[in-house]
């Protein structure tokens, strides 16, 4: 096919449930591509010389390859050479923010729309996972060197995943009961199924990877028992950035005032909608309000809208632009029928006599001078404030830096925010000791966290190797 | 998989649980607790640490029956739960402060003794104060007993010891001024509300133990946060055990009767249900 003709073809949409019905389940919204869909939109592929949607992929997907395997129908070698570079392809084709990466650089989005990699990526891990195709790739011969990742989040899963291939012996410990970090009590199973993060982890088990669930390193076992009683060689640190912030407003202790991160948890983790079938139980609000506007926002507010919630609000105190969500995710939430009120900031909280939320004091905001991240600063329009009726109030302003670890490391060099310092390659202060994803950058994505661990593999594998 | 060595109702409604957890046994201190979970389904239950043995590789709760996941527990045939997470919270230190009045109320009469022991081994003179509501729901006596200067018993219809509660016995000892340098308190939240009303104006430095709800017990969700002096604190990472003075009682109390609706409706459907079977 000549390059006029690939033109011609449009991008592909992928089918979706409909917003009036999926805002009452947690099945995942978008449908999948079809193995038809998938192989037009692969030929939308130009074959660029220099490609530079490879650059603008934190671990450097083989992405031009792999479209050709889809146009030539080798679906499962397509999924094979993603994961010669990305151990968990099935959740990074759906949650990772392709428009300002791979896709962004992709050329056709210079003139048109860009090719759906990330779809097609997602449709390959999906594809090798549901026709039983996965294949343990080959490993380098044991190298008898043990390395502990703490932490199963992205950028654990990835360091363990390049680990084991080269031959070492690795074990993750997790502190949960589930193994998948932010993948399992963070995002919502509508936006990433728990079957896929659980098949994604099994990969790595049957792999030969140990995962040692409840294991709170810090608390049952310290960092320097994994060296000294353990003998491990090297230890990478993914905590992820595990502290719910708040605003720290009148109010903010009222019952049924929730951090995203307590709120996701309860749904996602412990499964509270299905309570009590599921013994952890929820507040289910009727008219809920949802402060901040990043993806965890999102999320938040459309797990309200599927336990049952009848009107919920999202409060952000920037304009629509400045959201940090992706626009997909603020596309989806509007489609449901999610109310934004942007330029808008909370000030108080208000309770019944019983302590629980009831009301909401905003103040309305304007865009000023731009600040340190860049972007337009909110300032607050004197004498604007004005109240708004809620019961359910979700504070999803982002997290810090989770302490419990770090804190029984006192050689540890953390910045003034309580994030570990690390180098590119996540090299620590300490000897032996790597870092990355959450908490050495603070909150940040699936894939950029991915990117990290992938970084701190290839340091580890050389430390090993030279003793350097 | 946890196995659970032994589970008594030690008395009416109250469970003595020792379960296999080497970890946790080796690096518990006085203070802190662990997470439990049932099965996946379970909730992630918040418990004190009332005692441990690292050549055994066990650790011992202790729990009221209260509401679906304890009655769960209490009624628990299988020999394992799925979960055991800790120890967490931040320990007691346990220095020579002088005299110390330590007092235990329902699962506090258990939660209390690592304390008590830990106080005592460093050279303190420990009052040990119990209540109960009467003489049969009293437990823990004779290892409290072990490491305490005084020993002394309360119980409200007075069947055993003082007829009273933990609170009354503060009183009368502050009445009589005698010398207490530090106290701490385990028991629901009203009890040791109660017990620091006394205290507080005395110059005696007063701990409780607080016991709001939690989910991960990590300090990543926030569920259990008071406020401790004007903050925001998590009683998981920067607790469970706080100065007195600094609590607001209003918001904890209010904080923990968040699901209580929920709880009592689903109890008694439960409860009923296994009736039938």
């Amino acid at each position: 096919m000549d390059v006029k003709e690939k033109l011609k073809i449009s991008r592909q949409k992928m089918p979706e449930q409909d917003p009036s019905v999926r805002a009452k389940n947690f099945m995942e919204v978008p449908l999948g591509f079809s193995t038809k869909t998938a192989q037009l939109e692969a030929q939308r592929c130009l074959n660029c010389k220099i490609p530079k949607c490879k650059e603008g992929c934190p671990v450097y997907v083989k992405i031009p390859e792999f479209l050709k395997l889809i146009v030539e129908g080798d679906f499962a070698a397509a999924a094979r050479k993603i994961k010669e570079t990305n151990a968990l392809p099935a959740v990074c084709g759906r949650v990772c923010p392709q428009e300002s990466q791979c896709e962004a650089t992709c050329i056709l989005g210079k003139k048109g729309d860009p090719v759906a990699i990330g779809r097609l990526e997602r449709f390959v891990a999906d594809y090798e996972r549901e026709n039983n195709l996965i294949k343990i790739p080959k490993k380098q011969p044991a190298k008898n060197k043990k390395v502990a990742v703490v932490g199963s989040g992205p950028s654990g899963l990835t360091v363990a995943g390049d680990l084991i291939k080269l031959g070492y012996d690795v074990t993750i410990f997790e502190a949960l009961h589930k193994p998948g970090g932010v993948l399992i009590y963070g995002i919502p199973e509508f936006r990433l199924p728990k079957a896929i993060v659980e098949a994604e982890v099994d990969y790595l088990v049957k792999q030969g990877v140990k995962l040692k669930l409840n294991k709170v390193i810090g608390a049952s076992r310290t960092v320097e028992d994994l060296f000294k009683r353990d003998g491990f060689d090297a230890v990478f640190l993914g905590v992820g950035a595990g502290l719910p912030r708040f605003m720290n407003i009148e109010g903010e202790n009222l019952s049924n005032v929730y951090s995203a991160n307590e709120y996701l948890t309860r749904i996602n983790l412990m499964k509270a909608y299905l309570y009590p079938e599921h013994y952890t139980p929820i507040a289910l609000g009727r008219n809920v309000t949802v402060v901040g506007g990043g993806n965890v926002t999102m999320d938040s507010a459309r797990c309200a809208l599927r336990t049952g919630a009848q009107k919920v609000t999202i409060v952000y105190r920037r304009a629509r632009e400045q959201m940090p969500a992706r626009g997909e995710e603020i596309h989806h939430a509007e489609e449901e029928g999610i109310i934004l009120k942007l330029l808008n900031n909370p000030v108080e909280l208000i309770g019944d006599e019983k302590g629980a939320v009831k009301k909401m004091r905003c103040i309305k905001m304007k865009l000023g001078e731009p600040d340190e991240s860049g972007r337009k600063r909110p300032v607050p329009i004197e004498g604007s404030e004005f109240t708004l009726n809620t019961d359910l109030v979700i504070m999803g302003i982002g997290a810090g830096a989770n302490p419990l670890l770090t804190s029984t490391m006192p050689d540890l060099e953390l910045n003034k925010w309580g994030y570990i310092v690390a180098d590119e390659n996540g090299r620590t202060s300490m000897e032996g000791i790597w870092a990355g994803g959450d908490i050495v950058t603070g909150s940040a994505t699936v894939i950029q966290a991915m990117g990290a661990g992938k970084q701190a593999a290839k340091a580890i594998d050389s430390y090993i190797k030279s003793g350097k | 998989m946890y196995e659970i060595i032994s589970k008594t109702e030690v008395v009416p409604n109250i469970y003595e649980l020792i379960i296999k957890a080497p970890e946790i046994a080796e690096k518990a201190k006085p203070g802190q607790f662990v997470i439990l979970m049932i099965d996946e389904a379970g909730e992630r239950l918040p418990f004190t640490l009332s005692d441990w043995d690292a050549k055994k590789g066990a650790i011992t709760i202790y729990f009221l029956e209260v509401g679906l996941s304890t009655m769960t527990l209490a009624r628990l045939d299988k020999k394992n739960i799925s979960a055991v997470i800790g120890p967490l919270g931040k320990p007691v230190s346990a220095e020579k402060f002088g005299t110390i009045v330590l007092g235990g109320g329902c699962y506090g009469i258990g939660g209390i003794y690592p304390i008590v022991k830990a106080l005592k081994e460093a050279g303190n003179t420990v009052i040990t104060i119990i209540e109960a509501r009467s003489s049969y729901l009293l437990y823990n006596k004779e290892k409290l007993r072990k490491y305490s200067d005084r020993f002394i018993v309360t119980t409200g219809d007075g069947t055993k010891g003082e007829k009273g509660k933990v609170h009354d016995v503060v009183k009368i000892m502050i009445k009589r001024k005698e010398k207490i340098n530090r106290a701490y308190f385990i028991g629901c939240t009203f009890m040791m509300m109660n017990c620091f009303n006394e205290t507080k104006n005395h110059d005696i430095t007063t701990f409780v133990a607080l016991s709001p709800i939690m989910v991960d017990g990590t300090g990543m969700c926030g569920c259990c946060r008071c406020l401790v002096d004007g903050e925001t604190k998590f009683a998981c990472v920067d607790g469970p055990i706080f100065e007195a003075k600094d609590i607001d009682w209003d918001i904890l109390f209010k904080r923990n009767a968040a699901y209580s609706q929920q709880e009592a409706m689903i109890y008694q459907f439960h409860s009923c249900e296994s009736r039938e079977v």
